[in-house]
């Protein structure tokens, strides 16, 4: 008892400071905090040129595919924060969608694939749309279930589609596909710019494409959409009672988390140059989970965190080997003990100009609601 | 043609098998029994937990394949090896007993185990459902790995208990030893389980908190008991499962080997209505012969998940509780 009152005013000034700049930095307009945000992009842009030497994972792993792969994470952990995240759906099939973008890629642009030869880049978007359409396919029957049964069935389903890499020749197993595509464009020497060996240019592509997506799917949030997730997640049958629809906008989360999902495939299918089949098992959809869950479920920054954190530490410290898994599964069971919401919490907040006539009108800052599906419930903790 | 056309029309994607399935049907359906009595033993260790707890026990099937591994280390103690043993019928019977008993106590403390470390926490703090999946899902991951560390990632070395031998024919199609062994023992535990759940002091208590765990605990049933019983149940039975298991594929002992399989058996438990005992059984049967006939349908052993899978989302579709509907409460009104 007497450690815990001790113990409580140190918090209370800790969190009051961080609580102060959050304050100050939300009180700015939009234009402003993109400037703030600038450098920091610039600084994220340089990472593989500068090759920090603490952070480096070199000899092990070459640094700029490693950020790459970190980057290829990073956007797979924004488009399972719109299912899992803002919508509340536990989605353990993120893989399979990761796997048909990888496919589309390498479908339509391998030598070995029998398909019409496209530009790389315009399997990008197809990819998109092609995962799209897996997520309604899949969304339409099982986002009527309830939750836990959604997280089984969509489980099936990447296991259905590594499956089906396997069994069906067309897809061609553990053979696989190689020589796949890659943007345009040679340097002086004639090798082409975006090769298997040389991550930078592939990074700076995954980093922009990021930008893009992120405001993308911060527009959304900030939208109807976004507003109708939330209050799903937070209660579907209030949502419903309040009379937002709620199995479509649940289907939009599917789908769209499944186009970002398929989008990073294709992205990892190009730089990697070969498809196989062989990554693509469940364990690959409990780690963005972890990611997702690890940086703070709902919050973009926290789990764009927890995909570098998650994809990073195995490459610097590699003689975790495959017992990454085993790391983060603990981490998992720890994470929902001690801090269920995640490094950084869940949080919805005003726009701007909301905020300042928020401001106007009750004369303090917005109160941030930090609750998420993953918070303990208040009250009767019996 | 076009080339998009060829690339679909070859057979590439796609092969039907009919005449193996006309020709095989009885075969698979014996067999298909056969897998389906394991399926639905594991089964029935989802369906108690979520039929008390609401929550799907993610890490069962770890819970599972930790049994599997006693049941390799009791037998290789006892000589059995990748080779047909000549022993007698008597002390064959007494050395997979014993491996039977060693497999169900070490799934059964480690479902315990389970439930102390992972979910007591956070039943405490009154933690949101999504936590308890994802920690379950966190749990079967450690697990998994936990004995990859000890054992490195490939399968152990194949146990046969015994070489199948054909005991008499049905309709053109051999039913070895082996199949009659797994049904029949299979059945008498899920008939034990039953009867326990619906006939004895604990069993009531268990339906009791599946009902209204507040109201059980206010008529005074100890309900972290119960829970506690719940997940030992569960163990016991997928412990013997993995005897059965082995039994049927003598090198299925590896640190992943239980995680597929226990996909199967929660479909099935979902297939028979979760958290009804009696659904897990018709469940597990249903998506072992499923499995067994798209399996020989299809051409390729991965199918029988494929299939599974894509039966049990047709199912909860029309109907989302399942077959039999899902109630642990109402097991017996």
């Amino acid at each position: 008892m007497t450690a815990q009152t001790q113990t409580e005013p140190v918090r209370q000034h800790q969190e009051s400071s961080i609580r102060r700049f959050r304050n100050w930095w939300n009180s700015l307009p939009r234009p402003q905090q993109w400037v703030g945000v600038l450098p920091i992009v610039v600084l994220i842009y340089l990472l593989p040129v500068l090759n920090p030497p603490g952070l480096t994972t070199e000899p092990n792993v070459n640094f700029p595919i490693s950020m790459y792969h970190a980057a290829v994470l990073v956007l797979v952990a924004i488009g399972l924060n719109v299912v899992v995240g803002q919508a509340g759906l536990l989605d353990l099939g993120y893989v399979g969608f990761y796997a048909i973008g990888a496919y589309v890629a390498a479908l339509f642009t391998s030598k070995d694939s029998m398909l019409h030869k496209l530009p790389y880049l315009a399997t990008l978007p197809l990819a998109m749309v092609v995962t799209m359409f897996f997520g309604l396919i899949l969304g339409t029957p099982t986002l009527r279930l309830r939750g836990d049964y959604l997280a089984i069935v969509t489980l099936g389903f990447g296991e259905i589609v590594r499956l089906l890499a396997t069994i069906i020749p067309a897809l061609r197993g553990t053979v696989g596909f190689s020589g796949i595509g890659h943007p345009p464009g040679t340097q002086a020497d004639g090798q082409p710019i975006f090769s298997v060996s040389n991550g930078t240019p592939w990074y700076w592509l995954a980093v922009t494409i990021i930008i893009v997506i992120l405001l993308f799917v911060g527009n959304l949030e900030r939208s109807r959409v976004g507003r109708a997730w939330v209050a799903i997640r937070e209660d579907e049958d209030a949502a419903q009672m309040m009379g937002v629809p709620t199995f479509t906008f649940k289907l939009w989360a599917f789908a769209i988390g499944a186009a970002i999902g398929g989008l990073s495939g294709a992205l990892f299918a190009g730089q990697n140059g070969f498809q196989n089949n062989q990554d693509f098992g469940v364990n690959f959809s409990v780690l963005y989970l972890c990611a997702v869950i690890l940086g703070g479920s709902g919050n973009k920054v926290g789990v764009m965190i927890g995909a570098f954190i998650v994809s990073y530490i195995p490459d610097r410290f590699n003689f975790l080997g495959s017992q990454k898994y085993l790391v983060f599964g603990v981490a998992l069971i720890v994470l929902m003990i001690f801090r269920p919401q995640g490094l950084l919490g869940a949080r919805q907040r005003l726009l701007a100009r909301g905020r300042t006539a928020y401001l106007r009108l009750v004369g303090k800052p917005e109160q941030l609601s930090s609750d998420s599906a993953l918070t303990p419930e208040k009250g009767g903790g019996a | 043609m076009h080339p998009v056309t060829v690339f679909l029309a070859d057979n590439s994607w796609i092969n039907f098998d009919v005449s193996a399935f006309k020709e095989l049907f009885w075969n698979n359906t014996f067999d298909g029994l056969a897998y389906g009595a394991i399926y639905s033993l594991i089964a029935m260790g989802y369906t108690l937990v979520y039929g008390v707890l609401r929550l799907i026990n993610f890490a069962h099937s770890e819970v599972f394949i930790v049994g599997a591994y006693a049941v390799f280390f009791t037998l290789s103690f006892l000589g059995f090896g990748p080779f047909d043993p000549q022993i007698s019928v008597l002390s064959l019977v007494g050395d997979l007993l014993l491996a039977c008993i060693a497999a169900m106590l070490v799934s059964g403390v480690v479902a315990v185990l389970l439930e102390r470390i992972a979910y007591r926490p956070l039943r405490r703090r009154n933690a949101p459902k999504l936590a308890f999946l994802i920690t379950a899902i966190g749990a079967s991951f450690a697990i998994q790995y936990l004995i990859e560390l000890w054992r490195g990632p490939s399968a152990e070395q194949a146990v046969i208990m015994f070489q199948p031998q054909p005991v008499f024919t049905v309709f053109g199609a051999n039913i070895s030893n082996q199949q009659i062994t797994i049904f029949v023992a299979a059945i008498l535990l899920m008939v034990v389980t039953d009867t326990f759940i619906n006939r004895t002091r604990f069993g009531r208590g268990i339906r009791a908190v599946a009902q209204d765990p507040d109201t059980a605990t206010l008529m005074g049933v100890n309900k972290e008991r119960v829970i506690m019983l719940t997940f030992l149940i569960g163990g016991l039975l997928a412990g013997a499962a993995s005897l059965f298991y082995i039994m049927k594929v003598p090198a299925g002992v590896q640190y992943n080997g239980g995680f597929n399989l226990g996909i199967q058996a929660f479909a099935a438990a979902v297939l028979g209505g979760i958290g009804n005992i009696r659904g897990a059984l018709l469940g597990g049967m249903l998506i072992g012969l499923i499995g067994n006939y798209g399996q020989t349908l299809l051409g390729a052993s991965q199918w029988s998940q494929v299939i599974a899978f894509i039966a049990l989302v047709v199912i909860l579709m029309f109907r989302p509780t399942g077959i039999l509907g899902e109630s642990l409460g109402r097991a017996r009104v």
